[in-house]
């Protein structure tokens, strides 16, 4: 290996450096300063006698008498079914003060995409818990549904909520009959997130036992953002690695993502590239992408990588590049909501522009319930009705509605209530979810539920809630 | 996609950076397919300036460096054609994905080359010619059945000069074997090869005038597509645009529909994959994947295949056309293809135009789209090519340049709302703002083939539409029972309009797919409760009491009424509904 000290040019992250030997694309550098500091980097771009070298942990320190390595490798990730309950850097060194990681294997961290010839489509149901979550936008393994949150919303509390309590109904009831090879591990990747945050996450994992099944990558606030951009690859190297090779299903959750674009911004300046929307790099799209698409199931393979991204949107703006293009790759989003937040709803999640794109197979007859589609589709439209007539009852009052809209207003303020409104703490099963619905569609009379099989009123309709509310 | 012969140059890389490689020394020309560094990357030549040669990659360049060979094969990218290309799933650049699969495994690795067909697979090959016929270019030389529902025509080439056959064989062949002989020394095979880029010829590119029945009844009902026309669908995620175009793949009359996924989601195209063989096509019954091509490439997978995908799909679009046959292409979604591109030119360093996309993509766009069409062949034969593509603009704000370019080209436009999609009335496709330009060329199709007065009905409901969207305004302010009893009417007929109507549920195995008659049954229905409810009003009857018949809401449920029994219903319907409202007064 040869040392180079030919530092020509230090800008922010990015270090420039001539050679004279051809360096391959994405290589992984070592960086010594004159003090002993060593820090890595990659190879961003790679021309004939000189290289530009994104530094990981900040450029400070670096001058032209800093000593430059490459690896001749690119960056891995050291991989062993003993990270779990294991807490490590955003680089992946531990931080936890256990003993050093002894690896099975070394994995490039980029990863390579899934041939969509070889998915198994996911279809497994998994139950969070969450009303909200289940009965109106089912997760299913397998699946990237990530959070769409704003500033100083509690998409923590939800997050930690769903790690806790998801769980497949069907292997509940045959537990020791599965081998142990389809247990639940959760990796849990923090980019720039503050201290604070980490350490509820932390007291959390910890108070439950969850961090026995965990694997925790912390990059901090205060962390190089140019770190950034590796924790969520090592998170989800690991988290492939446990999935496809040790058979788990793993829960991947990533937060902030807005940090991490923040990071890529910074990087795509600093090279002076032709920016964006905002600011952002054109490439953010098929980065993004290269994330989100690692999860998945593969046919043949025992295990399942689910996500569960946590993005807040700036301004609470879901058409800013972040979420917009996080939208468009991912099956779906659960919306977080400021008003509902400050009516003390928990989790304040807004149904309405939530959606989960794989839920139509997850649900139905054999997974869940066979009237689960018709309910949520009903529930669907009529909160939609009800959240639309509140803005005509500010300029008209009530009085001036008839008695069908009366009757949708009061849905949706029930609905919000006692369907949504359920706290952090509450677990409730799919079929408590399901006849909580019917006990709220059934404030409708029958020839109302247009979007529910006859059939399926016949046998769930609740008929004295009816009466009641036509007795009012 | 087809393998090259020989190298002609080899050159050394001079820089990398992402999919953009640099390479000196190489003899090249324009869109020349290279082959990059020592594990062989397929790439394609974007630019030539003095001795620098610049690449687009289409696989992951890590670890390729400077001083790595590049070698040039002198062709351009080039698609295999021949039998075997329905029933499979391809990569951009038309590699069999489950060829791939077998070859590394579940995840993509790189540099492995596989051709687009199968070259060892033996074809019955059932000639249409015998020694002593002139043949020229696309004509039609013998048939092999390439899937239950597809009998695969084999075509001089088009660059053939022509000549007499002078040998003809029948029996079974591989696709590199010779199957017909002319005179002038030609050799014509099953397989054959051609420039994605390069449109390939027909005869002459005429007026479309039949509609490719979509089974939606939004579609066929108010914004028909001609076969051989050109429809956009844009809308902001989650508004339903993969499940309008699937739609369209599963139950539009096409004979052969090829979809591209570019750039969009693994799961969606193994959704895709799963469905596909167990779904009946509901013109033959036969698989839909026996009528299919689907082209997979995912968000994740490398950028510049995916610049690349929608060039490889209307090539075998094309392929299929010269056979006379109706096909359907879908594009989801054409702004990963057009974002590709600005990915593409930005590591170029070119002069962004709007929003930084290129400069041309304008012009490409419309060269895209320009390869639809209803065409005559050479073979004197007939077929389309219809184009449907979806557009995901940022933010759904339909004025960024993609969506505003493509609306300039296409004739139809099914705009998708993200309002309507919250409120889940499916397909979000908006009334208001969608249109199609096909209407008036196709109204003859509808009137001879399915009912008289189709396009007076639909301007019925069309003006109902209108109407009810002039009055929500109000509404808006006052409330609705502040309105004129007539007017509270229209708007309850409104609702089943769009309710019992423009609603489609896509995943009901009955309301899925509605044929056009039944597209016609449904509306006349809610037009008779339009014509009784007024005739009750003017004699008197209060609109509660007009609105309240419970024959109305079994209007509802038309939609899920099997094929075979909606024309009952929907008299039983109409009947109850006129005695009804007669009672009343």
């Amino acid at each position: 290996m040869k040392e180079y000290q030919t530092i020509t040019e230090v800008s922010g992250p990015l270090v420039y450096v001539e050679t004279d030997e051809p360096i391959g694309y994405d290589e992984i550098v070592e960086i010594e300063t004159p003090n002993g500091d060593v820090k890595r980097g990659q190879v961003l771009e790679s021309s004939d006698g000189f290289v530009a070298i994104q530094v990981f942990e900040g450029t400070e320190g670096v001058g032209k008498d800093a000593s430059v390595r490459f690896l001749g490798e690119t960056l891995k990730m050291p991989v062993t079914e003993d990270l779990l309950g294991r807490v490590l850097d955003g680089s992946g060194n531990p931080i936890d003060g256990g003993p050093d990681i002894v690896p099975d294997d070394r994995v490039d961290i980029v990863g390579e995409a899934i041939n969509p010839h070889a998915r198994e489509y996911p279809e497994e149901f998994i139950q969070t818990g969450v009303s909200g979550i289940d009965g109106m936008n089912t997760l299913v393994r397998g699946q990237k549904l990530p959070i769409f949150s704003g500033s100083g919303l509690p998409h923590s509390d939800l997050a930690l909520q769903i790690a806790r309590q998801a769980s497949v109904p069907e292997e509940e009831a045959e537990t020791d009959d599965d081998d142990e090879g389809s247990e639940f591990a959760v990796v849990f990747g923090a980019m720039g997130i503050t201290a604070e945050e980490a350490n509820e996450f932390m007291d959390d994992f910890e108070r439950t036992g969850a961090l026995e099944r965990s694997v925790v990558f912390m990059n901090l606030a205060d962390d190089p953002a140019v770190e950034r951009t590796v924790t969520p690859r090592m998170a989800l190297t690991t988290a492939e690695y446990l999935a496809f090779e040790k058979d788990y299903h793993v829960l991947v959750i990533l937060t902030d993502m807005t940090n991490y674009c923040e990071a890529l911004r910074q990087i795509g300046a600093a090279r002076e590239e032709v920016p964006g929307r905002r600011g952002y790099p054109g490439y953010m799209y098929t980065d993004l992408a290269q994330l989100y698409e690692r999860a998945g199931r593969i046919e043949g393979k025992e295990g399942s990588v689910t996500q569960i991204p946590i993005l807040t949107m700036p301004g609470d703006d879901d058409t800013h590049p972040i979420p917009d293009l996080t939208g468009y790759i991912t099956e779906g989003q659960i919306m977080m909501n400021r008003d509902l937040n400050s009516q003390g709803v928990t989790p304040p999640v807004n149904v309405l522009p939530s959606l989960s794109r794989l839920m139509d197979d997850g649900i139905g007859e054999g997974l869940t319930r066979a009237d689960h589609g018709d309910v949520s589709d009903q529930l669907y439209a009529a909160y939609a009705e009800g959240e639309e007539l509140r803005d005509l009852v500010n300029i008209v009052g009530r009085e001036a509605l008839s008695e069908r809209d009366n009757r949708y207003l009061d849905f949706a303020d029930r609905f919000e209530a006692e369907f949504i409104d359920q706290g952090f703490k509450t677990n409730r099963d799919i079929e408590e979810t399901l006849d909580l619905g019917w006990e709220l569609l059934s404030m409708f009379p029958k020839t109302e539920l247009n979007r529910v099989d006859e059939d399926l009123i016949e046998d769930h309709y609740v008929e004295d809630v009816a009466d009641e509310a036509t007795a009012d | 996609m087809s393998q090259a012969e020989a190298i002609t140059d080899t050159g050394e890389i001079e820089s990398v950076s992402g999919p953009v490689v640099t390479a000196t020394g190489l003899d090249a020309q324009m869109n020349d397919v290279v082959y990059v560094g020592d594990e062989g990357l397929m790439g394609e030549v974007i630019e030539i300036e003095g001795d620098v040669t610049t690449i687009q990659v289409y696989e992951e360049t890590s670890g390729i460096g400077p001083g790595q060979p590049v070698d040039n094969t002198g062709e351009p990218l080039t698609v295999d054609l021949g039998p075997g290309m329905l029933d499979s799933i391809y990569d951009g650049v038309q590699r069999p994905l489950d060829v791939l699969e077998d070859e590394m495994g579940a995840f993509l690795d790189r540099g492995v080359d596989a051709p687009g067909i199968d070259l060892d697979t033996d074809w019955e090959f059932e000639p249409t010619v015998e020694a002593g016929d002139e043949v020229a270019a696309g004509d039609v030389v013998g048939t092999v059945d390439e899937t239950v529902s597809i009998e695969h025509k084999v075509l001089v080439p088009p660059r053939s000069d022509g000549g007499e056959v002078v040998a003809v064989e029948s029996g079974t062949f591989t696709v590199d074997d010779t199957v017909v002989e002319l005179d002038t020394g030609e050799e014509i095979q099953m397989h054959q090869e051609w420039p994605v880029r390069r449109q390939r010829p027909t005869v002459d590119k005429q007026t479309p005038t039949e509609p490719l029945v979509s089974g939606q009844r939004i579609l066929d009902g108010l914004f028909p597509i001609a076969k051989g026309g050109t429809a956009a669908i844009p809308g902001p995620f989650g508004s339903g645009k993969t499940v309008t175009q699937q739609s369209l793949a599963k139950f539009a009359d096409a004979d052969i529909v090829v979809y591209i996924g570019c750039g969009e989601r693994g799961n969606e195209m193994t959704e895709v994959i799963e469905d596909f063989p167990e779904l009946p096509d509901p013109q033959t019954g036969n698989p839909l994947m026996a009528r299919t091509t689907l082209i997979a490439n995912t968000s994740n997978m490398p950028v510049a295949a995916r610049e690349s995908c929608i060039y490889t799909g209307i090539t075998i679009a094309e392929y299929y056309r010269d056979m006379g046959y109706d096909v359907a292409l879908m594009a989801d979604s054409t702004s990963r293809w057009a974002e590709a591109m600005r990915e593409i030119s930005s590591r170029l360093e070119e002069m962004p135009g709007e929003e930084g996309y290129p400069a041309y993509l304008a012009a490409r766009l419309s060269e895209f789209y320009e390869r639809a069409g209803y065409f005559e062949n050479f073979n004197g034969t007939e077929g389309s090519i219809s184009v449907i593509g979806a557009v995901s603009p940022p933010g759904g704000d339909f004025s960024e340049p993609v969506t505003q370019n493509t609306l300039r080209i296409v004739k139809t436009f099914w705009a998708l709302d993200s309002d309507l999609a919250e409120r889940r009335h499916f397909p979000a496709i908006n009334w208001d703002e969608s249109y199609s330009l096909y209407k008036d060329q196709l109204d003859p199709w509808f009137t001879d083939n399915v009912v008289d007065d189709w396009a007076e009905q639909r301007q019925w409901a069309v003006d109902i539409l209108d109407e009810e969207s002039e009055l929500e305004e109000i509404v808006q302010l006052v409330g609705k029972d502040a309105l004129p009893e007539d007017q509270q009417l229209t708007l309850e007929v409104a609702r089943y309009i769009r309710e019992a109507w423009l609603q489609q549920n896509a995943l009901h195995d009955v309301d899925r797919y509605c044929p056009p008659e039944k597209t016609y049954a449904i509306l006349s229905g809610i037009k008779t409760l339009h014509e009784e409810s007024f005739e009750a009003l003017d004699a008197g009857v209060p609109v509660e009491e007009i609105t309240s018949i419970d024959a109305a809401p079994r209007l509802n449920r038309l939609g899920t009424t099997p094929d075979d029994e909606h024309e009952a219903e929907v008299a039983e319907i109409k009947q109850q509904i006129t005695e009804q409202l007669r009672e009343l007064y």
